[in-house]
């Protein structure tokens, strides 16, 4: 509570008087403020010197102060300061800063590039930024995928391999997933068939005499499954076809299924309709071949890399 | 001498509104009035294209939904944002947006350049529960944008109106010309208002958005929408200081 000298005179009011008996009290600003004020509309003069300022028709005054910079082609250029300017003198010395990092990383093959300690410290924490913002949505913090969505990067099973040169091509062109629907080849039973010679692979209980007619089927010219998840059903990375005997799995939730009855049902789901997802996006208009590179690394070290 | 007194203007309601009005008016005035004579406001860049009617009835639910009260769709030229976002945002990118989608406000990430960044499926799946895909995430559930059928029957109004505030669609073959010479045929043709109906149709089924060949959806529209912002202009064919000079 203030017990400032002014506070304890009488109010002075502004002798106006509204409706008879309506008044208003004058308080003006203290000095000290209206002084700073004063003196802040001074220093815009200053501003306006300085900096771009004030519109003359179809241009406005620069001012005086200017920005250096050195643009991607190596040109040394100055400029009356403005923000673009300073954002591209920023990050270019912060990209000359990590050059010798990227410049090196683009020199070593990829399997020496985790045996240098300095080198696989920048791949950690320059990938774990690079991967949190553009994989992570999908294959989630971590890598481990996302059952129906995209596949997890930290097991064994890969879609379109897990060599490193893989992984490059991958994310730099995207891949997108397709398989045909059976609904119009194949009926119910036959689904029911090839649905258990899938689920044999991976322990579960169910009618071998079904399995066995799935096996068949699956070899035949009438559902022709080893066309694309050949002979041995383990896929084919060409063309990212599912290994279907491995137990892990991205299009049909096995998992999730309590009974084998609905083990059978998820994976005919994927017979029926078939699949036309797994789409993911082309990296290389997004990241530079580098940084591709540097996260090509980074998921190979997530723990599956082949 | 002149002598003021304050009384004059709180007596006088004429005076003082007209007063407050000069007043309230001098921002806009130095502020935002000279930009629309000053050349190089907007910058002059190859690709920048009014939105298909598809694309269009995309952001009108996006506006409809409010995503704009936590998504800015402006990269501000720091590193920070362009680390993460990407290039910074030109004026000439909103140019045909009315109204702009700019703001420094944000809960959740700008969305400037989020086009082609996942895919089609992502965004149905993001948008339908969020956290099923982003477990840290505060946005809302939006489900009904995959069962509600996207209504197109005033997509020509919503056109024209557009075009009475600038945005080029055609409404003739002169228009339609300058459109082909401007942003080649293909574009053109999507921008022609009299096919709007016909070429809405034939974008969300080609492209099929939200994984549903059977119906079009509010889904649709606005995952396409969604895909084609910061698209338009290929940063690659320009120097990284190009647009320096504008400002």
């Amino acid at each position: 509570m203030s017990q400032d000298k002014k506070t304890r005179q009488a109010p002075q009011t502004t002798g106006h008087v509204w409706d008879g008996d309506l008044q208003e009290y004058n308080n003006p600003v203290p000095d000290w403020w209206l002084i700073a004020f004063y003196i802040s509309i001074a220093a815009a003069v200053g501003y306006w010197l300085v900096f771009p300022a004030w519109p003359i028709g179809g241009t406005y005054t620069k001012g005086f102060d200017t920005i250096t910079y050195v643009n991607d082609k190596g040109v040394t250029k100055t400029t009356h300061w403005n923000t673009r300017a300073l954002f591209l003198k920023k990050t270019n010395e912060a990209v000359a800063a990590q050059k010798p990092y990227y410049t090196k990383i683009a020199n070593t093959p990829f399997e020496q590039i985790a045996k240098d300690p300095d080198l696989n410290s920048f791949v950690i924490s320059a990938g774990k930024a690079l991967f949190s913002d553009n994989c992570a949505p999908c294959h989630q913090q971590g890598g481990g995928g996302k059952m129906g969505l995209a596949p997890n990067l930290t097991d064994d099973d890969w879609l379109y391999g897990g060599h490193f040169t893989q992984i490059q091509q991958t994310i730099t062109n995207g891949r997108h997933g397709y398989m045909p629907p059976f609904k119009t080849v194949l009926n119910d039973t036959q689904m029911t068939e090839l649905a258990d010679y899938v689920l044999s692979f991976s322990k579960v209980p169910v009618n071998p005499a079904s399995a066995q007619a799935g096996n068949a089927l699956f070899h035949s010219e009438t559902a022709a499954c080893y066309y694309c998840h050949g002979a041995d059903a383990k896929g084919r990375t060409v063309i990212g076809s599912k290994n279907l005997t491995d137990n892990i799995w991205l299009w049909a939730n096995v998992p999730a299924a309590q009974t084998v009855a609905d083990k059978e049902n998820v994976i005919k789901n994927v017979i029926y309709h078939g699949l036309d997802k797994g789409v993911m996006p082309a990296w290389k208009d997004r990241l530079s071949a580098d940084q591709i590179k540097l996260l090509t690394v980074y998921e190979h070290d997530l723990g599956g890399g082949q | 001498m002149f002598n003021f007194k304050h009384e004059w203007i709180e007596t006088n309601i004429g005076l003082l509104l007209v007063l407050t009005m000069l007043a309230i008016s001098v921002g806009g005035m130095v502020e935002i009035a000279p930009l629309f004579f000053i050349k190089g406001t907007i910058e002059k860049v190859d690709g920048v294209r009014p939105y298909t009617p598809l694309e269009l009835r995309g952001r009108d639910i996006y506006q409809r939904e409010g995503c704009y009260l936590c998504h800015s769709q402006m990269i501000r030229p720091f590193r920070d944002e362009a680390l993460r976002y990407g290039h910074y945002s030109l004026a000439a990118e909103s140019q045909y947006d009315h109204p702009f989608q700019w703001g420094s406000k944000r809960t959740g990430p700008d969305l400037a350049r989020v086009g082609k960044k996942y895919s089609n499926e992502w965004h149905v799946e993001h948008l339908v529960s969020p956290r099923s895909v982003v477990p840290q995430s505060v946005m809302p559930n939006f489900p009904w944008l995959l069962t509600t059928p996207l209504n197109i029957s005033d997509i020509t109004e919503r056109m024209m109106a557009l075009r009475k505030v600038g945005v080029p669609y055609s409404l003739n073959k002169q228009e339609y010309d300058a459109n082909v010479k401007k942003f080649g045929a293909k574009t053109a043709e999507m921008l022609n208002i009299a096919d709007a109906r016909k070429n809405l149709i034939k974008q969300a089924q080609e492209e099929n958005y939200d994984g549903d060949r059977s119906n079009i959806s509010e889904m649709d529209a606005l995952v396409a929408y969604l895909q084609v912002l910061g698209t338009m202009v290929d940063f690659r064919k320009y120097d990284d200081d190009a647009f320096v000079k504008y400002r």
